[in-house]
């Protein structure tokens, strides 16, 4: 049994046409028993930036706790937000710290560059090897299932709702084929002035 | 008399290993219609980071009506398809007419289940004509678990090409839609589509795809070339 399927686990981030989103399930899981349908696993890094953190779920809420408080210390230090990019790299920092005794989650990133406005998503590994990606990135107990339908339904330059159809359809029927993930899904849009969360009507089965 | 014994240097001891099965990859594809039915495979054979061949398709023609998709390791593939073949020309000898699909389904059962402690490590899909005429797929684990179904994909990507059949073909997660019945170019451009997202994610699928169409007129076949890296 491996110890990132404990508990269950699907998330994917898409850049779009000035815009970019995130995706998760809400499934709490240990191994076969589902515990919860309201866990989160996106967090909130800023207006324009979030942090999807699949894997063990003792380590995602670890995770997010460590991030935030070296989030709040770098707003002090710098006197501003923080770029996707930089995040990135915090995130990698974080995690390649424990190189020899890792967390068991991971992260992707979903962002638009707060001067530019750049959409920005990347993945790591729990060891903290980023990749960034110009189309979508998957993460999580059903990654096989993700790619197949990113791969075909993802295209370039969607616009808002486009994006917004494709992340919902690839999520949900992505997980409909993993029996550890699913059981409800919620969806984040980030756009340059608006910035959407929305839960999905899914099977809960 | 003295028995002095030679003295040997013995190093750790080691384990020798060797498995009698290999997984040689493979992806194939059914999807069946009102009046026909698909069945498709890749053409890649590979074994680890090696392939071993670019023209091994995973389709075989059972009769006029079948045809038979087979993934996992090729030496049981080709002994399994080798007695299917003679099964099938047994029962044609004995009762003077060519076998149904559900019948060659059924039967395919029994012989995956009488290897359930040694098994044929071969992922198994048919797909043809049923006796009234209608389109039909049957899917297997590798002892003989089946099931008749409408598409199905196995394999080494089946996992990537399920969940779009299921929102594509099966309409889920769809709210508000016409479930209009598929009709044979769909279905075709759809495995073409889904063909290529396979391949350019699994290193097991490539190279090139095999559709087989079954209709009541017979078996037509056409070829699509994939990602050869």
């Amino acid at each position: 049994m491996s110890i990132m399927a404990y508990n269950g686990a699907a998330i994917v981030a898409m850049k779009g046409k000035e815009c970019v989103a995130i995706a998760s399930d809400r499934r709490f899981g240990i191994q076969a028993q589902t515990v919860g349908m309201d866990f989160q696993k996106i967090f909130e890094m800023g207006p324009h930036l979030y942090i999807g953190l699949p894997g063990l779920a003792t380590d995602v809420q670890t995770v997010a706790q460590r991030l935030k408080f070296r989030l709040n210390l770098y707003e002090l230090k710098e006197n501003r937000q923080i770029r996707p990019k930089t995040l990135m790299s915090v995130v990698a920092n974080l995690l390649y710290e424990r190189r020899f005794g890792p967390y068991f989650v991971e992260p992707v990133i979903a962002g638009l560059d707060n001067k530019t406005a750049e959409p920005y998503i990347a993945a790591l590994d729990l060891i903290g090897c980023p990749m960034a990606t110009d189309d979508f990135v998957v993460s999580g107990t059903c990654t096989e299932q993700l790619y197949g339908m990113c791969e075909s339904l993802w295209q370039p330059d969607m616009d808002a709702d486009a994006l917004f159809e494709c992340i919902s359809q690839s999520l949900m029927n992505a997980v409909d084929r993993d029996a550890v993930s699913g059981w409800g899904a919620v969806v984040t849009l980030i756009e340059k002035d608006k910035v959407t969360t929305r839960t999905l009507k899914a099977r809960m089965d | 008399m003295s028995l002095q014994m030679e003295q040997h240097e013995y190093g750790t001891p080691m384990q020798r290993y060797w498995s009698p099965y290999a997984m040689n990859g493979g992806t194939g594809l059914a999807v069946s219609g009102a009046d026909f039915a698909i069945v498709a495979s890749d053409s890649r054979l590979s074994e680890g980071f090696s392939i071993h061949s670019r023209d091994a398709p995973k389709t075989y023609q059972l009769t006029d009506t079948t045809v038979l998709s087979c993934a996992g390791f090729h030496g049981d593939i080709l002994a399994l398809t080798k007695y299917l073949e003679a099964r099938l020309q047994m029962y044609e000898h004995e009762h003077n007419k060519k076998m149904s699909t559900s019948a060659i389904a059924a039967m395919l059962s029994t012989i995956l289940y009488y290897k359930r402690f040694f098994p044929y490590y071969v992922y198994n899909i048919i797909g043809g004509i049923d006796d009234e005429g209608k389109g039909c797929i049957y899917s297997f684990d590798p002892v003989g678990s089946y099931e008749r179904e409408t598409y199905r994909a196995g394999g080494s990507a089946g996992s990537i090409l399920q969940p779009l059949l299921d929102n594509q073909i099966g309409f889920k997660n769809q709210q508000g839609v016409v479930k209009t019945p598929l009709t044979l170019q769909k279905a075709v451009q759809l495995v073409k589509d889904v063909f290529i997202s396979a391949a350019e994610r699994d290193i097991y699928t490539g190279d090139s795809l095999v559709i087989r169409i079954i209709t009541k007129d017979g078996v037509k076949t056409e070829t699509f070339p994939l990602r050869r890296d």
